[in-house]
């Protein structure tokens, strides 16, 4: 791993996290703040359920095991109250403790090195002014995690690359904007791009990737698998509302759009569109579609025609910005499975957001269907109203269903 | 010791369609506001998605989702002369018991009342004159008028997302819609939704007879609809299962479905659930209200102090805590004097069963209010003169759904009930068994009323409330008359078999399930001596308590009371932003 | 107004979490709660046979009834072979049998018929009470218990119920323990086969009810029409 810290030479090291922020630092905390709101500090750095706001204590799971987030308000006992603006550069943009020691690499240091030294500075201050809460952190680690939050299950190891934001000056400012937003603060390719063996990022950016039983779409102008076929308008709802005209933010992107993109500015929002509808597309091949009159898809579409339409329609095209488009839905193409598979068995809830308050839900089925009928209907889904992928197996079905702690079909009587 | 929350400025008693409307709007005017439900928290997708909604024995036959009589029931007698005894079973009184209240279960017919239903009194003795009013009687206008309210039934549509069609809109009628109707400023939110076989054979037998026939509104959303709270809503699927079920898909109109989403954004908002209010607390001078006193799930007495409180609780229990709580002076039936408790009324039930002889109704393919109706022979619509009586009946059909186990003794008269031959025609009459609903008007009277049981008690020791009641001289004589227009239609609707039927003609039962619709008990009015809460659902003798509900209204009319209770809620809600937080003091003066 | 509290309102417009706060389980705030696999299903059917409150002797009694009510014929199963007396059982033995839900404190005074029962008898009572003294009584009239009956007999005797026309004691109330046969006959006949009755939908399918469906939007069309939908119900691994 490249320790060399030196860019963060630039940061002061006198002043203490903990004192207090004057009123000529308003305009850099409401700055820092947003940056915050970008980088997504709280999804960590909160505990689920809780109003302890970025005091710690939520259990990420790494194949290291389990690791607790740590108290990054200015607490002095139990949080970074006596860190120095140094400190809190090292160990947010290299992974460095405050005694130089490597964090765990829990922390998205490949993506936040990009942050610049402006929004370093103005992040810590913000962080100056939250407020302090004693909040012990645990040191042991217990194991599984029983929570709520799912963006960091099955986290793989980072590959670390010591490279600050380079601006490509062939490309519009907009474009840059985009490209330092979804390389740095929003760190999609943590998600979103495939890991190599050794767990680092592997070439295929944005392509798709599977941060624990979740797949994280492939976000490049694929026309297949990816969102080649939306509109920038399209890509801004998303990630402003929580949905489109097709697709619906659930899973931990859910929380990544409530707690982080929706608040982005129209601004951002427009050149992380113009940004990722640039990137180069995965061109995935497309298969073709499994015929409706196989055994599978015959059972698919009577489940469907039971359990799903009421939502999702018969024509598949769902309710806009309540239910899904199951319809020319190009994550549910993935090859990768797992969303469609974690879905149905335990149900997903849509991204709520200011201009979404409505909450719906999709209900859990692991009580209803059983793994050869789940793996048919997501077998029907991928293959009908135009779409192409390949077919979900009973057994994938009960991996994930065991690995979800989900209960088997209810036995009659 | 006592354990005591922090105080909030508002203190809201259960959270269903009243409490969460008026929730949503002080909230949204920078109030800190506690709710308080005695039922637990329910979510769509986890509590009655359409994966467990599909279950008549659990939700219909078992009632799983209301308040079930072992945590509180009502006792009942129907004259003073009897002793009150506990209704102990599942009966016509559907109290929700969650988070959203009966506005989760309930049918979701949207209606408006008429202008009439406001000022009876001085519409009758206008039109008729005093002697139309049979004898006990209570007949009272309600001290606000459907033009004052019409704005508030707007918004009220409109959160719902009602799906109708209007009749009578800035003065015009609109053909295929209710020409009885009130004035109405604007269309209905959504189109109405589609007829059934059933609605199309009454619309045709009702037209046939020189009637005016319409889709009644209804709370189930005919297309995907985005509220004003910006809150959406999908399209109703036509499942059948409403009444007494959770809706699985955002469609019908309910608290859960169209206005907590909201609401719960909003961190000055808190609902404690599995709370049970057991008083309003006052001051010493019994002024002004405090707080209230609650029980937490595991029986800890806990106290909500707060400026301002609203019983929002069902009507039935806005009058017991009323009671409970020794605010108002409790009605005396012997000497007709006090008023907490007075006028209580119901829904006069009367109307046709109907067997066709081959026909395909489906009636599996419906909504709760997916109806089809005619108010002819409703409120003061048609001459009442040498009749006898006032009010009537909307009558009306609905497919509302198939229910095979509650469908089982639908049979022609003189059908055996089991055996071959019961196969035989349940089968036939699952396809052909019907009937018409005069769901009519039901007039308040001075020998029946509520007030606490001197005996029986619920399991917290506190008495229930006991109800003194039958039907009245005027509403048996309104429901042989819409018994006798019923089976009019049912002729022309060309059934095979139309037999009259009428709950008003025997004495009342809470196990007579003629309607759920229980009304009255804090009724608003002009008077203090004649009123329990002013035009502003304000109670008089406390000026921080308001009281929202069925048990404003002095007298039912023919129609289903969720639409008129939102209304009045957003109405309430406006008083106390615009005029009570002002200045803080009765907002009537008399 | 201290400098902290001044400085943090500047940010005081916080992201709304919508993730509430469930600390005090009863307490909602800030949201809508929501778990993951977090379903009221109705309630898990226990293990298959065996009986959970009924005698075996009033098992079969009652399914001998089942059968009278529901005879078999091409049009269904008979009410004994759908497992009316599996569901009633399991009914008995649950909160239904129980009378959980209905209010059984203070005195238990009869009343007028307007004012409905007013009895401490729960369903789970009324069977054992009921077949013990119907047993008793055609032993009495006929030699026999009412399992060992023909079935015409049997049929009269039950008519005979329902028109309270048959003495059972002073325990059972007959027109009362008819009607709640009857009733839970029919429950189990005409509900969800998870339930344990309506073994294969065979109600259903002789009513032509659909089941478990949600959606007839694409069947609007055609109103007035048999329509013969395949009817499924809450597990169904035919489908």
């Amino acid at each position: 791993m490249n320790g060399d810290t030196s860019a963060d030479d630039v940061a002061n090291n006198k002043v203490l996290t903990r004192q207090l922020p004057t009123a000529a630092d308003a305009a850099a905390i409401e700055r820092g703040k947003y940056v915050a709101i970008a980088s997504d500090c709280t999804a960590c750095h909160t505990m689920t359920e809780s109003k302890l706001s970025l005091a710690g204590g939520y259990l990420i799971s790494t194949p290291f095991g389990g690791i607790y987030s740590s108290n990054i308000t200015p607490d002095v006992e139990t949080g970074i109250g006596n860190w120095t603006e140094r400190d809190f550069f090292r160990a947010v943009r290299h992974g460095k403790g405050k005694q130089g020691e490597n964090l765990y690499p829990a922390m998205p240091y490949n993506a936040y090195v990009k942050l610049t030294d402006e929004d370093m500075h103005d992040l810590w201050m913000y962080m100056r002014s939250v407020k302090p809460i004693h909040h012990q952190v645990p040191e042991t680690d217990l194991g599984f995690p029983f929570n709520i939050r799912l963006i960091m299950m099955g986290w793989n190891l980072l590959f670390f690359r010591n490279d600050s934001f380079q601006m490509d000056l062939s490309k519009s400012a907009e474009w840059n904007r985009g490209a330092y937003l979804v390389e740095g603060p929003e760190h999609c390719a943590v998600c979103h791009t495939p890991k190599n063996i050794i767990g680092g990022d592997s070439s295929k950016y944005l392509q798709g990737s599977n941060p624990g039983e979740w797949h994280a779409p492939d976000i490049t102008p694929d026309p297949y698998t990816g969102i080649g076929l939306w509109s920038e308008q399209q890509v801004i709802d998303y990630l402003k509302l929580g949905s489109n005209h097709v697709a619906v933010a659930s899973g931990p992107m859910a929380e990544a759009v409530t707690n982080s993109t929706q608040h982005l500015t129209d601004t951002d929002l427009k050149a992380i569109a113009v940004y990722l509808k640039q990137v180069p597309a995965s061109k995935t091949i497309r298969p073709p579609s499994i015929a409706p009159d196989t055994a599978q898809m015959k059972i698919g579409e009577n489940v469907y025609s039971a359990n799903c339409t009421a939502c999702h329609n018969s024509d598949g095209k769902g309710i806009p910005n309540l239910a899904a488009s199951l319809a020319g839905n190009p994550g549910l193409m993935a090859d990768d499975a797992s969303s469609i598979i974690t879905t149905i068995l335990q149900g997903g809830r849509g991204a709520v957001t200011v201009g979404n308050p409505t909450s719906a839900a999709m209900p859990s089925f692991a009580w209803k269907l059983s793994d050869e009928q789940a793996a048919a209907a997501a077998t029907y889904l991928r293959n009908s109203w135009g779409n192409a992928a390949g077919a979900v197996s009973a057994d994938e079905v009960a991996r994930a269903r065991a690995e979800l702690k989900l209960p088997a079909q209810m036995a009659g009587q | 010791m006592k354990n005591v929350r922090p105080k909030a400025d508002v203190a809201i008693v259960g959270l269903g369609w009243c409490g969460s409307l008026i929730a949503e709007e002080l909230s949204r005017a920078g109030l800190n506001v506690v709710a308080i439900e005695r039922g637990p928290w329910f979510e769509t997708s986890t509590d009655f998605p359409p994966s467990v909604d599909t279950d008549e024995l659990r939700w219909d036959t078992r009632r799983s989702m209301l308040l079930p009589p072992a945590v509180e029931t009502t006792t009942f007698r129907n004259n003073i002369t009897q002793t009150a005894l506990p209704s102990r079973e599942w009966n016509l009184n559907e109290l929700g018991y969650n988070v959203g209240g009966s506005g989760t279960h309930w049918a979701g017919m949207a209606w408006r009342f008429t202008p009439f239903d406001f000022e009876p009194y001085s519409q009758t003795i206008k039109r008729y004159g005093k002697s139309q009013i049979a004898k006990g009687v209570i007949l009272q206008d309600w001290g606000i008028t459907y033009d004052e309210l019409e704005p508030f039934y707007d918004r009220f549509e409109k959160i719902a997302g009602v799906s109708g069609k209007a009749g009578k809109l800035k003065g015009k009628i609109i053909p295929d819609g209710n020409p009885f109707e009130g004035n109405r400023s604007s269309e209905y939110p959504l189109p109405p939704l589609e007829s059934m076989r059933l609605t199309d054979i009454f619309t045709e037998g009702a037209k046939k007879i020189g009637l005016h026939p319409f889709m009644v509104p209804a709370g189930q959303a005919s297309r995907a609809y985005v509220n004003p709270l910006g809150v959406r809503m999908g399209p109703c699927t036509y499942c059948g299962y409403c009444l007494y079920y959770g809706c699985g898909n955002f469609s019908k109109s309910s608290p859960n479905a169209c206005v907590i989403p909201a609401l719960m954004q909003r961190e000055n908002f808190t609902v404690l659930t599995d709370s049970a209010v057991v008083r309003v607390n006052t001051a010493d001078d019994g002024k002004t209200a405090t707080g209230v006193t609650y029980l937490d799930k595991n029986k800890k007495e806990w106290v909500q102090p707060a400026d301002i409180v609203i019983l929002s609780a069902f009507q039935l229990q806005n009058v017991r805590l009323l009671l409970l709580s020794k605010i108002g002076i409790p009605y005396n039936a012997v000497t007709k004097t006090g008023v907490v408790g007075r006028a209580y009324s119901f829904q006069t039930v009367s109307g046709a069963a109907l067997y066709f002889r081959n026909e395909n109704l489906n009636q599996f393919i419906g909504a709760g209010a997916l109806s089809s109706q005619v108010d002819d022979w409703n409120g003061d619509n048609f001459d009442h003169t040498g009749l006898g009586f006032i009010g009537g009946a909307g009558i009306l059909v609905v497919a509302r759904g198939a229910r095979p186990i509650g469908n089982a003794d639908s049979l022609p008269p003189g059908t055996p009930r089991w055996g071959k031959d019961w196969k035989k025609a349940y089968t036939h009459a699952f396809q052909n068994a019907t009937f018409i609903f005069g769901q009519g008007t039901s007039f308040s009277h001075e020998d029946y009323y509520l007030d606490l049981d001197p005996e029986y008690k619920d399991d917290n020791g506190n008495p229930l409330l006991r109800v003194t009641f039958d039907y009245n001289d005027n509403d048996r004589r309104s429901a042989k008359f819409i018994e006798e227009k019923s089976v009019e239609i049912g002729k022309s609707m060309g059934a095979e078999q139309v037999i009259g039927t009428n709950s008003a003609s025997g004495s009342y039962s809470p196990y007579n399930f003629a309607s759920d619709h229980t009304i009255g008990g804090a009724v608003m009015g002009t008077h203090p001596e004649t009123s329990v809460v002013n035009r502003y659902q304000q109670c008089w003798d406390v000026h921080n308590l308001f009281v929202l509900g069925a048990s404003s209204f002095p007298n039912n009319a023919g129609y289903n009371p969720t639409g008129t209770i939102g209304a009045l809620s957003l109405w309430t809600a406006k008083a106390i932003i615009e005029q009570y937080l002002k200045n803080p003091g009765p907002l009537v003066k008399v | 107004m201290k400098r902290r509290e001044f400085l943090t309102s500047i940010t005081a417009l916080s992201v709304a979490s919508t993730i509430p706060n469930m600390s005090q389980a009863e307490v909602v705030n800030g949201g809508q709660p929501w778990v993951p696999g977090n379903v009221k299903t109705p309630l898990a059917p226990p293990r298959k046979g065996g009986l959970q409150y009924l005698t075996q002797h009033e098992f079969d009694t009652v399914g001998a009834i089942a059968e009278r009510f529901i005879p078999a014929d091409e049009t269904s199963l008979s009410g004994k072979d759908a497992g009316c007396a599996i569901f009633i059982d399991r009914q008995l033995a649950g909160d239904y049998g129980n009378a959980v839900a209905i209010y059984r404190l203070g005195r238990f005074v009869k009343g007028t018929p307007e004012q409905g029962p007013q009895s401490p008898l729960t369903p789970a009572q009324r069977y054992r009470l009921g077949i013990a003294a119907l047993d008793k009584a055609m032993q009495l009239q006929y030699g026999k218990q009412f399992l060992s009956l023909s079935s015409e007999l049997q049929d009269q005797v039950l008519s005979e119920m329902e028109k309270d026309a048959l003495n059972l004691g002073e325990d059972v109330e007959t027109r009362v323990l008819f009607e709640l046969l009857l009733q839970n006959v029919r429950e189990g006949f005409l509900s969800d086969p998870i339930y344990g009755g309506n073994k294969d939908m065979t109600s259903w399918k002789m009513i032509g009810f659909p089941g478990a469906r949600y959606d007839f939007r694409d069947l609007l069309p055609k109103k007035g029409l048999k329509l013969n939908i395949i009817p499924t119900s809450l597990i169904d691994n035919t489908l």
